[in-house]
């Protein structure tokens, strides 16, 4: 099994653009993606339905306001701010812990499942997709993340396909967290902005943090030469291997606006530079 | 009033376009600025605020006493978030698994619970260029984002403009970011993530009712069909933003544009007009 996934800390650095390519380029794989907030890397795929469900992930208290005596003790032993002056629970800030259903001597409050998203398997002319959307404002990424990747598992046993491309979300925290767990390695995207590298060096802590071996492509690099070389030698200070730069180049957002991998459009500046990654990745075994 | 600044797409512009905002209201209008992106805060790259004060936002964790625990399993039974197992005679807390609510605690017969705080991240507020600045940065390897945005965002003061930068995406730190805003101000690109990740967004501001507006970033990249998505919508379209190597290359930097293109002050201040016609 090799799985590598796509991690950036800042959006919008080009993860789901290397993630499509690496999707062209592979030859067996099955394609992951992780970003259940925002998933894209669909709509470069055309993807048709194989199978799809709801995804239950955590429960919400619901209140029956008949039985409730208004004597406040939910309201105090919530510790998300999730139950109003007047005692009306709030969907969106209630984490589903129970604790005002156990505290309510009235019995009035119950914890109800709640559908967080969907998730979905898919044929693509690129190979099997597992992916999902979650509901908006749910608070269950990380496990849907962690749902998703159970199906992409399953998936690869049955289709005895042993290599994961996934696409990774943006940030450090919850669903980031869930999809680093057990991939065999991580490559970054950043990009030439202050930001990019800022981002970069907290996503680089966290990957470390869990022990996952990291690799580096600097992402429309002749944006900012000064920052590009910033970022590479931060990259050298923390023995972090640049697998390769790409140029910025508008046929990247023309191939996507097409629904296509900038590897499947003609030959071009950033997709010569992404076959380069691509076969340095082959080469290092990295996928 | 409070204008939070969001997107579904990462990378679209939110904290330019929060930060040239802030800019721009500064001379006419006392505000102040929260970075609520507090997995990856980057306004401070922008503003160089001062940090004059720093606190720890905490969660509780529970902690067993094995003299005191007779392993009946009800605290394991009570978490809805699998955060204890009962093994070797008492329980184990999986501290990362654990949000902290205290329901093991109140559900333990023998009173073998107590609790002990856990930092997940810190507020840091001082100035920034004469305004007040806030900031939450959760630490490396913490899952939480959201206690630290709703701690963050009590820092709000009355009376003035409020500019809350928000993280990406349509989870839970989002909405924690937006709910109760006045404004959602959806930061997207014309291209078709950017437009599949609005539609997100606007989501996300609708299911806690508050009313969005868009910002076109990059305008020209890509196609028109983010336009025509917010006219079918009745979504207005505040400000339009080419995509120009120059500004690009400011951005890089951490350069606010309205400080070296005079011209964006003004756009700046136009777009908050607007704004405040879209929430009347």
């Amino acid at each position: 099994m090799s799985s590598v996934l796509f991690l950036s800390g800042k959006g919008g650095t080009g993860k789901t653009t290397l993630a499509g390519a690496f999707a062209a380029l592979s030859k067996e794989k099955i394609l992951v993606d992780c970003d259940v907030d925002a998933a894209n890397l669909h709509l470069l795929l055309e993807p048709s339905i194989v199978e799809q469900g709801e995804y239950e992930g955590s429960k919400t208290a619901v209140k029956n306001d008949d039985r409730c005596t208004a004597c406040n003790r939910c309201r105090e032993v919530c510790r998300f701010n999730a139950i109003g002056e007047d005692l009306s629970i709030d969907e969106y800030l209630c984490e589903g812990c129970g604790a005002c259903a156990f505290a309510c001597p009235a019995k009035a409050i119950e914890l109800v499942p709640r559908v967080s998203g969907t998730w979905m398997i898919a044929e693509t002319r690129l190979g099997p997709l597992a992916s999902a959307e979650l509901d908006p404002g749910e608070e269950t990424s990380g496990k849907l993340v962690m749902h998703v990747k159970q199906k992409a598992n399953a998936l690869s046993e049955k289709l005895k396909i042993d290599r994961l491309v996934i696409d990774g979300a943006p940030g450090i925290g919850c669903p980031v967290i869930a999809s680093v767990s057990g991939v065999d390695a991580v490559v970054l995207v950043t990009e030439p902005t202050l930001s990019g590298l800022h981002d970069l060096r907290r996503i680089l802590d966290v990957v470390k943090h869990f022990d996952i071996p990291a690799h580096l492509v600097i992402n429309k690099a002749d944006l900012s030469p000064d920052v590009t070389e910033r970022i590479r030698s931060f990259a050298e200070q923390n023995q972090l291997p640049v697998l390769g730069e790409i140029p910025f180049d508008r046929r990247v957002t023309e191939a996507m606006v097409e629904g296509r991998s900038i590897v499947e459009d003609d030959r071009s500046a950033a997709s010569e530079a992404i076959e380069g990654i691509f076969e340095r990745c082959a080469k290092g075994g990295i996928l | 009033m409070r204008i939070t600044v969001a997107s579904g797409k990462g990378g679209t512009g939110k904290t330019t376009v929060a930060v040239n905002l802030a800019l721009a209201c500064s001379d006419e209008h006392p505000i102040q600025f929260l970075d609520c992106d507090v997995e990856e805060p980057n306004a401070h790259l922008f503003l160089e605020p001062s940090t004059e004060r720093r606190r720890s936002v905490e969660k509780l964790l529970p902690r067993i006493d094995p003299d005191l625990c007779d392993s009946c399993g009800a605290c394991s039974q009570a978490c809805e978030f699998n955060a204890i197992a009962v093994l070797g005679g008492t329980g184990l807390v999986y501290d990362e698994l654990c949000h902290g609510c205290g329901l093991c605690r109140m559900v333990c017969p023998k009173e073998a619970i107590r609790e002990i705080p856990h930092e997940l991240g810190v507020i840091e507020s001082g100035i920034a260029r004469g305004f007040p600045f806030a900031q939450g940065v959760l630490n490396i390897g913490e899952a939480m984002a959201t206690p630290i945005i709703h701690e963050l965002k009590k820092e709000a003061e009355t009376g003035r403009l409020v500019i809350v930068d928000a993280p990406p995406g349509t989870g839970c730190p989002a909405i924690a970011a937006i709910h109760g805003s006045d404004l959602a101000l959806l930061v997207t690109e014309p291209t078709p993530f950017g437009l599949h990740d609005l539609k997100a967004a606007v989501g996300v501001s609708r299911a806690v009712g508050v009313p969005a507006a868009v910002v076109i970033n990059r305008d020209g990249i890509g196609d028109d069909r983010v336009e025509r998505y917010c006219e079918d919508e009745g979504i207005p379209v505040l400000l339009k933003i080419s995509f120009d190597r120059e500004i690009a290359s400011l951005c890089a930097q951490g350069k606010p544009l309205v400080d070296s293109m005079p011209s964006w002050r003004n756009r700046y201040r136009e777009l908050h007009h607007q704004m405040l016609e879209v929430v009347s």
